[in-house]
């Protein structure tokens, strides 16, 4: 079974989560969508695991998945915390850190 | 001889109580500073009758100076060890540095009676004579050299005594500066010495100089004449003698006439064996002599200050021995027998002139004088008995000395001696003339002023200068000082005058006459007027002017030099500073710029890092590719 | 290099008197006499300690009081401690100037906005630092401690001094800086160099004397030393750090800057620009002694120029310096004896002359020529002390400068004419700098300004007469310092593998020395 489709979702699939990234200002929403691209990924190192054959791709993934709950969580609560001090989930209203 | 240095030691050590001890030896300071001198003078005395029974020059080794460098075999070190020499040569100076100068010191006790600060100036006294001896007595270039800017120091010193005025700060700086061009010279001429013989020694120097090159000789020669045309105040490095009169009037005969500004007639014929090997440069001596006598002489004519009339005069006779010493062993006897003859009668002016100016409240005008021989009799008789030896009036001393040279003048060059006669008329012109506008004609003085005859502290050492003024002429006797010198300076010229002595000493009597008669019918006839006519022809105009030798100065040196400093300072701190800022500012500017490029906007952060990415993976395709 | 181990380590434990010093004052109360008095004290001991190790000093020359431990094993560095004639020379320098600083600048700290214990333990350090400098016989160490006498001194320029102080202080620390990370990167170049020998990687300085270099690689390493010790022996165009540092500082702190740290730049170029790579000097050597000679007549033509005191006497470092450099790399045992000795004089001179119109200026309140005048009159003593610094700075025969400047000038005239002969111009130019700033501050009618100046008291003559002392008795018998410097120069001319030029004409040595 070829492999080629899986990659092809891959890639879309990380391409949507990137764009979303870049043009959203929803803080919640460009946080799924950096969920979208860890899941890409995802898919992206279990397609090579079963085309090369060994386990690695998919640990790999299993590492991911911990890191990317690990990073909902502090992530959730930073925007939280934003959204309650600042009344707003815009990240753009998150300007400070600048010059 | 291990008491050869006391001659140095005693002034040294007095000069160095009077000034570290400071106010605590005001009481006693004067007479220990004339003490000193006239100590040294015993000694060298002493030393001066032995040298004349053994015959050998004495020697003492005091110590290694400079052994510096590498003896291992292939090197050079560079050695001098401090070694006093006294020989004949030595002697004479010695003799006449104490002699006169111990004269000078007790005169100065009455002169300087009334300065608060007399102590701290036999200091400086001191000091000029112990370095003037070490000059004297040294046996090698560099020690010689140490006496050499001694002197310098001691001049500077001296010239600036009174510094509250700031003619005298000023000349005193121009002094010390004018000679280090000189020394500048000086040290060259030792450095080439060193490249040549590797040593500095005169003996080395003397026995490598028949095998150097006749340009290194030449070279050699120029530099020293260099060296000594700063102290000796010869053309072209004249300019600052006439302003040393700033100075205390003892000064000016101790230094600036009898003793320090000879030391360059002593260099060119202690270093007679470089000129014996470069005809070239001997020329170059004769050409500055004779130029520096002229140009003194005319100075001297034009100079109402009586002082800088005296200076002019010292010019040229200075002028005169530098002329006998490059006409080499035929004239270098003559050349000291001359500085030593000129530094009797000069001493005995420039002091006599202080006395004058003593009694005249300190005016140096000589239009404000007049008619003073009454006044001042003892003055008036020593500084004529000066008056007739610098004319050469016969039997005095400077007849017979300035006679020599003129004879040796006409052997070398009939050109040179003509210059020689007509500079002996000039003298005798100027110096009539200061002799009647100073002592004969009428009363000129300005109110309050009472002239009065000074103390015997000053009379005394005026009637013995006096003295040796008139009978300095018996060194002639049977050839004594050619025979004595000759061990330094080698032997007689052989005789090729162009025309008979007798009718030469006639000639130069004749011109010598005429020059009086001038002087007599300009201001003795006439009345003088108290102040200087303003409506004066180009030629009084141009000698008043010292004859522009400070405007060439200012126009050739000091100009361009201000330019040059103000445009590097510029140039430092706008240029290379200037770069080092203009760096650090364009470092500054840019971080500026580039932290604009942090907006706080997490999308653009993104994007940069997937532009980022982007460019990697690209990176890492091509290369693959590739 | 055949120095024998020596019983103590005496460098270490004259390098570790300041520094425990510095220490022991952070301990004392602030305020009062006491922490100057200790600082004195420290500093007294450093001497004392230092006068036993040059009396101990055997002349035949070599490295002597040796101390040598492993420390860093993996790139060969060693703790390694030696001096030879040179090196002796310049711990006795900074062991005599420090007492004296001390000395001079009792009061300078009081009422700055850090303490007084502050400023003598940095000066304290410093010391320390630099006997650790001149003695260090390890490329590494010698390194380290190189750039650690950066942090006393910025201290020392930015925490007390004029008005511009921390400009200043960061000039100079930028400067220092630059030149230092060339040097970091000659360092490392080295133990590239040395890794590949069969020895192994070593920075121990008698191991890379033998080590056989190749010729670019040598020069580049040269270079990167020679910056180094360019910025810190201020060359044109590199010096423009020192008048304002000079002239920012406290009149001790610019002795020690100029006098002390600023040898390390000379005294790196003998050392180890020559005793590493005798190649690259020998190539080097006429483009070095351009550049030194243009800073000979630059700096005395700029200090002419100059209306700040303090500015002026930077400038004429920078003419000094420019004698030195000239000696060091005309190559001839002359002229390097010549500079050895010439480092220490100017220490002297130099560090007389910035005491003395420190005086002045903390007088009158500016260290500007044109306030002054006349200075003679009312403060005697002063006038005279500055008269006889000005003087030794001009190199009057009969002071000791002029024997290193003469020694300098003869060598070089023995291998270049055109050098020596240009450079005899500064002699000249020294006088007109020298006597103008007397004439116009000291001479002339008594200004309303200066009319009520007070003389010098005890303590500022106290710590002036050392130096004048040591002026006047080296100017006439300089042979105990140049009977150290001697060997050194001897086997540093073996080393570059140079030789004298011979006389034109053998002359007969017998004559000259009856």
């Amino acid at each position: 079974m070829s492999t080629t489709p899986f990659l092809v979702l891959s890639a879309l699939l990380f391409s949507i989560g990137a764009i979303g990234v870049l043009v959203r200002r929803n803080a919640i929403v460009v946080f799924m969508c950096i969920e979208l691209m860890l899941n890409a990924s995802n898919l992206a190192f279990v397609t090579f695991a079963r085309q090369n054959g060994n386990l690695d791709g998919q640990i790999a993934a299993f590492f991911v998945m911990v890191v990317a709950a690990a990073e909902v969580v502090v992530g959730l609560a930073i925007i939280v915390t934003i959204y309650r001090t600042r009344r707003s989930a815009s990240v753009d209203d998150a300007s400070l850190l600048k010059y | 001889m291990t008491w050869l240095s006391l001659i140095i030691l005693i002034p040294a050590a007095s000069a160095a109580v009077l000034l570290i001890g400071g106010r605590l030896t005001d009481g006693w300071g004067h007479l220990l500073g004339t003490a000193a001198p006239l100590a040294s003078f015993v000694v060298g005395l002493v030393a001066f009758l032995k040298l004349r029974n053994d015959g050998d020059p004495l020697h003492q080794n005091l110590f290694t100076w400079i052994n510096a460098g590498s003896s291992a075999p292939g090197n050079t070190p560079f050695h001098v060890s401090f070694t006093l020499l006294f020989d004949p040569l030595s002697a004479l100076f010695v003799l006449l540095i104490t002699g006169v100068g111990g004269l000078i010191h007790i005169y100065s006790i009455g002169y300087m009676a009334d300065d608060d600060r007399r102590r701290r100036f036999f200091g400086y006294l001191n000091l000029f004579v112990a370095a003037m001896l070490t000059l004297v007595l040294a046996n090698d270039y560099l020690a010689l050299f140490l006496g050499w800017e001694g002197v310098g120091l001691a001049s500077y010193l001296l010239i600036g005594f009174w510094q509250y005025k700031n003619s005298a700060a000023v000349a005193a700086k121009k002094a010390f500066i004018v000679n280090r061009v000189g020394d500048a010279g000086m040290l060259l001429a030792i450095m080439l010495m060193f490249r040549s013989f590797g040593t500095t020694s005169f003996a080395g120097v003397s026995a490598g100089m028949d095998r150097v090159s006749s340009g290194t000789a030449t070279v050699l020669g120029l530099l020293l004449l260099l060296g000594a045309c700063g102290k000796s105040a010869q053309v072209p490095l004249q300019s600052w003698l006439l302003d040393a009169m700033e100075g205390p009037t003892p000064v000016s005969a101790l230094i600036h006439a009898a003793t320090m500004v000879t030391a360059g007639v002593y260099l060119v014929v202690r270093s007679n064996f470089v000129y014996a090997q470069s005809q070239a440069a001997q020329t170059a001596v004769v050409v500055v002599g004779l130029v520096t006598l002229l140009w003194g002489a005319i100075i001297g004519c034009a100079k109402d200050d009586i002082k800088k009339a005296l200076a002019g005069s010292t010019m040229s006779q200075i002028g005169y021995m530098m002329l006998a010493a490059g006409i080499g062993p035929a004239g270098y006897a003559f050349a000291i027998f001359h500085l030593l003859t000129h530094g009797f009668f000069k001493a005995n002016m420039f002091l006599g002139a202080g006395s004058v100016m003593h009694a005249m409240d300190d005016d140096v005008d000589m239009r404000h004088y007049g008619g003073l021989r009454k006044l001042l009799p003892i003055t008036f008789l020593t500084f004529g008995c000066g008056y007739l030896a610098i004319i050469g009036f016969p039997g005095f001393a400077g007849f017979w000395s300035k006679d020599k040279i003129i004879e040796a003048a006409f052997q070398d060059n009939v050109l040179v001696g003509i210059g020689a006669v007509l500079g002996a008329g000039i003298t005798a012109f100027y110096m009539t003339r200061v002799m009647i506008l100073t002592f004969f004609g009428e009363r000129r003085w300005r109110e309050n002023v009472h002239p009065h005859e000074a103390p015997p502290v000053m009379t005394v050492p005026l009637v013995l200068l006096a003295v040796g003024s008139t009978f300095g002429g018996v060194m002639l006797l049977d050839g004594w000082i050619q025979g004595w010198l000759k061990p330094v300076v080698g032997g007689e010229g052989q005789e090729n005058l162009p025309m008979a002595a007798w009718l030469i000493q006639v000639i130069v009597l004749v011109v010598v006459a005429v020059g009086i008669a001038i002087a007599y019918l300009a201001y003795g006839r006439e009345t003088v007027s108290a102040t200087a006519p303003t409506r004066v022809s180009v030629f009084t105009r141009a000698a008043r002017a010292d004859l522009y030798g400070d405007a060439i100065n200012e126009a050739v040196l000091m100009r361009p030099g201000e330019y040059l400093t103000r445009l590097l300072v510029f140039f430092d701190n706008r240029r290379v500073d200037g770069a080092v800022n203009g760096l650090a500012a364009l470092i500054g500017g840019t971080s500026g710029r580039v932290r604009r490029w942090q907006t706080g906007f997490v999308r653009s952060y993104a994007l940069s890092m997937l532009g980022g990415s982007a460019v990697v993976v690209l990176a890492m395709l091509a290369v693959k590719l590739a | 290099m055949n120095g024998s181990e020596s019983s103590l380590p005496w460098l270490t434990i004259l390098a570790l008197v300041p520094l425990v010093g510095a220490v022991a004052l952070m301990a004392v109360p602030r305020g009062g006499v006491l922490p100057k008095q200790v600082a004195l004290g420290f500093s007294l001991v450093a001497l004392a300690v230092s006068i036993g190790i040059a009396t101990q000093y055997d002349t035949g020359g070599g490295f002597q009081f040796v101390e040598k431990h492993e420390w860093i094993s993996s790139f060969g560095a060693h703790y390694a401690l030696g001096v030879d004639g040179l090196g002796l020379l310049l711990v006795l320098l900074t062991t005599i100037l420090t007492p004296v600083v001390i000395l001079a600048s009792w009061d300078d700290a009081d009422g700055a906005r850090w303490s007084t214990n502050s400023f003598f333990a940095l000066m304290l350090t410093l010391e320390g630092l630099a006997i650790g400098v001149f003695a260090a016989t390890d490329v590494f160490l010698f390194y380290v401690l190189f750039e650690a006498t950066l942090i006393p001194i910025y201290f020392l320029i930015g925490g007390f001094g004029g008005p511009q102080r921390s400009y200043a202080a960061v000039k100079f620390l930028l400067y220092s800086l630059f030149g230092g990370l060339l040097m970091l990167a000659s360092v490392i170049g080295l133990y590239v160099v040395t890794s590949r020998t069969a020895g192994g990687p070593t920075y121990l300085l008698q191991d890379l004397m033998k080590t056989h270099i190749e010729t670019n690689t040598g020069r580049w390493l040269f270079l990167g030393f020679f910056a180094a010790f360019a910025v810190k022996a201020p060359m044109w165009p590199l010096h423009t750090w020192l008048p304002d540092a000079a002239s920012e500082a406290t009149p001790g702190t610019s002795v020690l800057l100029v006098s002390v740290l600023d040898k390390i730049g000379t005294f790196g170029m003998m050392r180890f620009c020559l005793g590493i790579f005798p190649e690259a000097s020998r190539w080097a050597s006429p483009v070095i002694m351009a550049f030194a000679v243009f800073s000979v007549i630059y700096g005395a033509l700029l200090a002419i120029g100059q209306n700040d005191i303090r500015r002026l006497i930077a400038y004429t470092s920078v003419s000094h310096f420019g004698f030195i450099v000239l000696g060091i790399f005309a190559l001839t045992s002359t002229s390097q004896a010549g500079s050895a000795l010439y480092m220490f004089n100017h220490g002297l001179s130099t560090g007389a002359l910035f005491l003395v119109t420190g005086f002045l200026i903390s007088r009158r309140g500016s260290k500007m020529i044109s306030d002054y005048g006349g200075v003679e009159k009312v403060a005697p003593v002063l006038a005279g002390l500055f008269l006889v610094a000005g003087l030794s700075s001009l190199s009057l025969p009969g002071l000791s400068p002029f024997v290193s400047e003469f020694l300098v000038l003869a060598g070089t005239f023995t291998s270049s004419i055109v050098a020596a002969t240009v450079a005899t111009l500064g002699v000249i130019l020294a006088a007109v700098y020298i006597l103008l700033m007397y004439q116009r501050t000291m001479t002339g009618p008594v200004r309303e300004s200066t009319r009520h100046l007070p003389d010098l008291n005890p303590r500022e003559i106290a710590s002036l007469a050392p130096l004048l002392v040591l002026i006047v008795v080296l100017g006439f018998f300089p042979k105990p310092a140049l009977d150290a410097v001697n060997p050194t120069v001897t086997s540093l001319l073996h080393q570059v593998d140079v030789h004298d030029p011979v006389p034109t004409v053998a002359a007969n040595h017998e004559g000259a020395s009856k």
